[in-house]
Order: C-alpha cells, then sequence, then structure tokens
C-alpha cells in the first residue's frame, strides 16, 4: 500500500499568519479609528472630566479639589441663569425648527417648478459661516440702526426703536429666532430626504381607502418619518444646546448674563477669566444634557422595529 | 525645553546705546549703560500682536520691525488677531507651551502665567533708567514681586469724546469738569433731543471703562489692599444711584451695547457724548470714503477727560497692553534684542507718534512726543499711563482680578440697576458674592 506523500508545508511567518488571522486583521482594520477616537475624542473628553476636578488656571496645573468646583457652580446665580438659558433656547429652538423645518420638507416635496433651485437655495443659511450670518443679525437687531425697527417705524406700526439685544426678553426671543434661521435648511433637506424614501403606494393604497390629506400625514408619513426625525432632532438639539458663536457674536452673554449659554459661561470663566478648572466644570455639567438627547434619539430610532412589525 | 544661555553683552564705551540715539533724553549717563543681547544663530521670530485700531500704529511697528531685520538679519512675523481674541490666544500659548516668540497682551495677562513668560527684568531696569522710568500703572500690569514679566508698552487712553455744538446747543459753554455738571449736561442734551451713551454691555474695554469710572470717581472699590471684597458698600451706593439718573439720559440700547457700538452711533449722529480711545476721532478725521457728512462732525468733535467724581481727582482704568516674551521661545536673545529695539529712541517715539494719539507712552521720556500736541483732541490721552489705576483696584493684580473683570462682574452690577433689574443694594450684593467667588472669601 503506497504511502501517500505529504508536503511539507514551509512554516509560515508570524506575519502571514497574522494576515490570515481573521482577529488580527478585524483589530488591525479597528486600529486607526480606535487610535482617531482616543487621540481625538476620549483623550479630551477625559481630560476635560479630570480638569472640573481640579483647579487649573491658564499656565498652572492645578490640583485635585474633588468637587468643589460643582459646588461653587451650584451655588451661583450666573450658572443657573445660563442653564435656564440653555434649556429654554434649546428646546425652543428646537420645537420651532422642527416645525418649520418640516413644514418646508413638505412643501418641498410637492411638484413646484424649479424645485431643484429651491432645494439648493434652502440650504444657504446652513452652509453660510455662522459668524458671518451672526455679524448680519448684529446689525438687524441693532438698537440705533437695525432695518426691522426701521421698517416698522417707516411704515407707522411703532414709533420708538426695538431694543432686540438689551431687554433680556427680546434679547433670547432674538437669539433663538437667528438660531432657528440658521437651523431650518439642516432639519428641511434632512427630513425631505426621509419624505422621499416613503414608497408611493403607500399614499395611493390610502387615497383609495379614501384618506384624507391630513389622515395621510397622520398615518403614513408621519410614522414612517418618525426615525428621521428623531435622528435629525438629535442633531438639531446638540447643535443648540452646544451654540456659541452665534452669541458670542451678538450679545458676549448680555444684557446682564440674560443670553449666556452654558457653552459662552464656559468660554468666558475657562479661557478669558483663565479658571479652566471652572470652566472645565461648567462644559461637564453640559454632558447629562447631551447624554440625554442621545437617550432620545436611541429610544426613537427603536419605534422603528415596531412599525416594521416588531415589538418595541 | 532646553533653552539657550542668555548671552548678555555689556559694552562699557556706551557706543550701542549712543548709535541708537535718544532725542528726549539729554543725560548721556543714561547713554553710558548700553545693553546689547547678541541674538541667536539663525533666529527668527514671530510676534502675535492686536489688531490696529490707528492704522499709523501698525505701519510704524511694520517699519520699525523691518529696521530690527535689516540691522540684525533676524526675521519677525508680525501676525495680528482683534484684540479680544488675544487673550484666549495668549492664554493658549502660554498653557501648551507652543505658539508665539512674543505677544502683545492686555491688563492682567501676564500676572496669570508669570512662570511661563521670560524675565525681562534687566531689559526693563535698562530702559526705565535710560528713558526717566516707567509710569506707574503700566508697570504694574508688567511687574510681580520686583520682576519684569513684559513690558508695558502703552496705554490706550479712554477719553470723553463729544460734538461741540451740541454741547453748546444745550447751553454749556465748556464740557463739565465734576460728575454733578456732567450728569446736568446729559439731562439737557436728552432734553435736546442729542442724548448721551455709554456702553452698559460686555464690552471689554468701553463697558469695564466706564464702569470703574462710576465706582472709582465715587470712592467704591472692588477689594481693600489686601484683596477683600469691599464693593458693598456706602460709596459703590452712590455710584450705581449716579448711574442710574445718568442712564435715564441716554439713548436707548446701551445695556445691549458692545465695544464697537458706542462709535457707530456716534460717527452716525446719533449720540452727543461717548467714552472712547482716540480711534473714534481719527476714523472721521481721516474719513475714507471722503463722506462730507463725517467731514462736518469730525470738525465738531472734542475730547476731554471724564469728570471727577466725589473723590476729587482722576481716575480710571484704560487698556494697557504689555509686550511679553513666552518661556518656550528657542530665541530668548533673539526676542529681547527686538523688545529692546522696538523700545528705544528713535523707533519708540516714531511709533507714539504714528498711532497718532491712540497709545501713549509708558516710558516718562516720551511725554513730550509732539503727537500730545498735534491735533488739541490729542491732548485728553497725553496723561493715560500717569493717571491709571489698575485693575482690581486696591488689591493685587493677579487672577482673581482678571478673573472678576473677565465675567463682567462690575459691568453687570452698575446693568443689572440702571435697568431695574435689581435694586442698587441688591446689584451690589450680588457683586459681592461674585467677587468673592474669585477672591475666594
Amino acid at each position: 500500500m503506497a504511502v501517500p506523500s505529504v508536503a511539507v508545508q514551509p512554516r509560515s511567518s508570524i506575519l502571514a499568519r497574522l494576515a490570515e488571522s481573521r482577529n488580527a486583521l478585524g483589530f488591525g482594520f479597528m486600529l486607526p479609528a480606535a487610535a482617531l477616537l482616543l487621540v481625538f475624542l476620549t483623550y479630551p473628553l477625559g481630560l476635560g472630566v479630570w480638569l472640573g476636578f481640579t483647579d487649573a488656571r491658564i499656565g498652572r496645573p492645578g490640583i485635585f479639589i474633588g468637587i468643589e468646583n460643582y459646588q461653587y457652580l451650584w451655588s451661583d446665580g450666573v450658572f443657573w441663569l445660563s442653564v435656564f438659558n440653555t434649556l429654554l433656547y434649546t428646546i425652543s429652538a428646537s420645537i420651532l425648527k422642527f416645525i418649520l423645518g418640516l413644514w418646508l420638507a413638505l412643501i418641498l416635496n410637492e411638484k413646484l417648478p424649479f424645485k431643484s433651485f429651491f432645494r439648493a437655495i434652502v440650504l444657504l443659511p446652513w452652509v453660510v459661516p455662522t459668524v458671518l450670518s451672526a455679524i448680519a443679525f448684529w446689525w438687524i437687531y441693532d438698537s440705533q440702526f437695525s432695518i426691522l425697527s426701521w421698517a416698522l417705524q417707516q411704515m407707522g406700526l411703532i414709533d420708538h426703536r426695538i431694543n432686540f439685544l438689551g431687554d433680556p426678553t427680546n434679547a433670547r426671543a432674538s437669539v433663538i429666532a437667528a438660531n432657528v434661521w440658521r437651523g431650518i435648511p439642516f432639519v428641511a433637506i434632512t427630513l425631505l430626504a426621509g419624505l422621499q424614501t416613503i414608497p408611493q403606494s403607500l399614499y395611493e393604497a390610502a387615497t383609495l381607502d379614501g384618506a384624507s390629506r391630513w389622515q395621510l400625514f397622520r398615518h403614513v408619513t408621519l410614522p414612517l418619518l418618525t426615525p428621521i426625525i428623531a435622528i435629525t432632532m438629535t442633531f438639531s438639539v446638540l447643535f443648540t444646546f452646544t451654540d456659541f458663536q452665534l452669541i458670542y457674536v451678538l450679545t458676549r452673554g448680555g444684557p446682564v448674563n440674560a443670553t449666556h449659554l452654558m457653552a459662552t459661561l464656559s468660554f468666558q470663566r475657562g479661557i478669558a477669566g483663565g479658571q479652566l478648572g471652572e470652566g472645565a466644570a461648567i462644559a461637564v455639567a453640559m454632558i447629562p444634557f447631551l447624554l440625554a438627547a442621545i437617550l432620545f434619539s436611541y429610544f426613537g430610532l427603536q419605534r422603528r422595529r415596531w412599525q416594521q412589525g416588531g415589538g418595541d | 525645553m532646553k533653552f539657550t544661555r542668555r548671552d548678555v553683552i555689556r559694552t562699557t564705551a556706551g557706543a550701542a546705546a549712543g548709535a541708537l540715539g535718544s532725542r528726549f533724553v539729554g543725560s548721556s549717563a543714561f547713554a553710558q549703560e548700553g545693553l546689547t543681547y547678541k541674538p541667536e544663530e539663525g533666529a527668527k521670530l514671530r510676534l502675535l500682536r492686536w489688531s490696529p485700531f490707528v492704522q499709523g500704529d501698525e505701519d510704524q511697528w511694520l517699519k520699525n520691525t523691518k529696521r530690527f531685520t535689516e540691522a540684525t538679519g533676524v526675521e519677525v512675523r508680525v501676525d495680528k488677531e482683534s484684540w479680544e481674541d488675544i487673550r484666549p490666544k495668549a492664554a493658549v500659548a502660554a498653557n501648551v507651551g507652543s505658539g508665539p516668540d512674543l505677544m502683545l497682551v492686555w491688563f492682567d495677562d501676564p500676572h496669570q502665567y508669570p512662570d511661563k513668560l521670560l524675565d525681562v527684568t534687566e531689559l526693563g531696569d535698562y530702559l526705565g533708567k535710560k528713558y526717566g522710568g516707567w509710569h506707574d500703572g503700566p508697570k504694574q500690569y508688567a511687574t510681580r514681586e520686583g520682576k519684569f514679566l513684559g513690558l508695558p508698552l502703552a496705554t490706550i487712553g479712554n477719553a470723553i469724546v463729544y460734538r461741540e455744538s451740541w454741547v453748546k446747543e444745550a447751553g454749556f459753554s465748556e464740557f463739565p469738569k465734576d460728575t454733578a455738571g456732567f450728569l446736568e449736561l446729559c439731562k439737557a442734551l436728552k432734553a435736546k433731543g442729542h442724548p448721551a451713551g455709554f456702553t452698559h454691555g460686555h464690552g471689554v474695554g468701553d463697558g469695564n471703562n466706564y464702569a470703574h469710572w462710576l465706582l472709582w470717581s465715587h470712592g467704591g472699590q472692588m477689594v481693600d489692599e489686601k484683596g477683600k471684597v469691599t464693593i458693598n458698600s456706602p460709596e459703590t451706593l452712590k455710584a450705581i444711584e449716579y448711574a442710574q439718573e445718568l442712564y435715564k439720559t441716554f439713548i436707548p440700547g446701551t445695556e445691549s451695547w458692545l465695544d464697537v457700538n458706542n462709535n457707530r452711533a456716534f460717527l452716525a449722529g446719533e449720540v452727543s457724548v461717548i467714552a472712547n480711545g482716540i480711534s473714534v476721532y481719527n476714523t472721521a478725521k481721516v474719513n475714507k470714503d471722503k463722506d462730507p457728512k463725517l467731514t462736518e462732525i469730525a470738525k465738531d468733535m472734542r475730547t476731554t477727560n471724564l469728570p471727577i467724581g466725589p473723590v476729587g481727582k482722576s481716575v480710571e482704568l484704560f487698556q494697557v497692553t504689555t509686550a511679553v516674551i513666552f518661556n518656550y521661545t528657542p530665541y530668548p536673545n533673539a526676542a529681547k534684542a527686538y523688545l529692546q529695539f522696538m523700545f528705544e529712541d528713535p523707533q519708540m517715539s516714531d511709533w507714539i507718534t504714528s498711532s497718532a494719539g491712540y497709545c501713549c507712552q509708558t516710558l516718562k521720556a516720551f511725554d513730550n512726543n509732539p503727537v500730545w500736541k498735534a491735533d488739541p483732541n490729542n491732548a485728553a490721552y497725553a496723561k493715560a499711563s500717569a493717571t491709571l489705576r489698575p485693575n482690581g483696584y486696591a488689591g493685587p493684580l493677579g487672577y482673581a482680578s482678571a478673573a472678576t473683570m473677565a465675567d463682567y462682574v462690575l459691568v453687570d452690577m452698575f446693568a443689572k440697576a440702571v435697568t431695574g433689574q435689581a435694586t442698587p443694594q441688591e446689584a451690589m450684593e450680588e457683586a459681592e458674592k461674585r467677587a468673592n467667588r474669585y477672591y475666594r472669601v
């Protein structure tokens, strides 16, 4: 009986073995992304959290002081005012951006003449750098040279200029309006993309069943758009919550801190005021709110399973 | 980081100092003590300065820099940023240990990171001796425990800028010298439809200048000599009550004003009186667009010092800029040589002249620069360095004074009371509480 000859395999190098290993390859491919995340996300975040527990100042590393920064903030009226302002700013602007953005998306989804042109032009406020649009709003809201005041005076509707940025209530409304103007395109275009994924056949079937326009929207459009609404609004909320440039250009947090957001207060105290530790603590205090927004998105997205026949 | 050891060459003949010359210093004894820094081989410098408010300042600074490069072969790159962005940039440079070799910083900045700055005591003492001594106010911003953290470069004077014809129309033949007369003038101006306007918003320069003048002119102070917060005082109460009366005479909206708003409103003829640097007058005088309306405004513009309050003397904040060298620079000698060159005559006197009254000298020998008599409106800015009172008076300069100003504690105190959001007592108590956080009482 002939013994089959066995070819002697040359001993493979470690490199070759690694190249054939699925685990090693997977790890290798993930490494650049992991390194980027570690260096540019985890490290700064970790450093920020650490700084919040120190009395670091500009040019001085600082020592661990536990939760002293947070205790100071707890009893600081300006900090709580900034929390209130941030929540008011984020909630009001996000609701307005959602309503107006959805409305715009529905209009742009209709058969309109020059549809592509309109879709492109709607993006303009989003495309213009924030600082530039903020400077434009600065002029629009100027206490002496506001075009709005001028126009309303010319029309005889008001007899004195509107104190847009001097009165606390007006100032809050003004910065919210500027943020809404800037944020609508993002919401509108993203929701428009979502609207276009809804099969036309569903509308036809519902129409044959005698559904009204409102019922079409309520029972076809809205449920199918929910996942995209969740993700769009999460991003919108995150952008709004962390807004800085608009406030910095328009009011620097004034009048009397009426428009100070947590982000602007963090900068004012951490960099301009030199108290890195306290500035970092304010920034870290934003994290729970941001996490809440992300969780909102997570649970919002879960609805998708339900829509596809699964359980929640 | 390893630094090149400072290489200081003292000359006994005083030839170098003599070569630089001095128009203002008659004493040859000072010129005998020469000080020369030999730049390192292949040295290149980068300076970050604030964007100019008067073009002549930047033009002359660059000319002087070019002269330095021609004389030493050391290239100097001069970058500029908006003046409000200098503080965060300097803070970041100090913290990360990287960035420009030299910077022109503001207010208490050198006191926030003294360990990150190159000691320039030798140069500071040398220039002080040679040019008749430093003015005390700017020197305080640049020195700590007897050491120069930087060189006091200039004080940006702040003065009343007004429309002469409107003041006369209001029944005042000359501008009132005291706070009581000033209030009467503002009332009269308002009645004539030409209100005044002073910044109550978060304007780093104008907001703080105005708030500190209000407080100090009435004898109030944020802290005492030991750094104990003393803002809650009868003097402060008087200052707030005065501010409330004055505010009633202002054009509406000053609580939203940032640094540029008063200039804009004044040059548009909306307000009759503001407090500002000479830059607003220069803008009207230069009149780039040849606007006839602006030409008329420039002719009608006058400047004077802010009125004196119950304390009986002129007390003002003013912005002070200091030239600092970060100790991470690989070329400390070149950087010192550069600063020495820029501060020596004729460079410094040329620069002061070209700044057209915007930059007030910090060295006494330059007090008689012809610029202060070149235009009657420049005179109000001539003594800014001599009369200024440092931030956080009467306490020490440092982190707490810087943080209190950066957080607009004083600006907010006045704004809150004048707009009726708080009573004077409440506003004062809140300011006290906020200031205590920084002074850690």
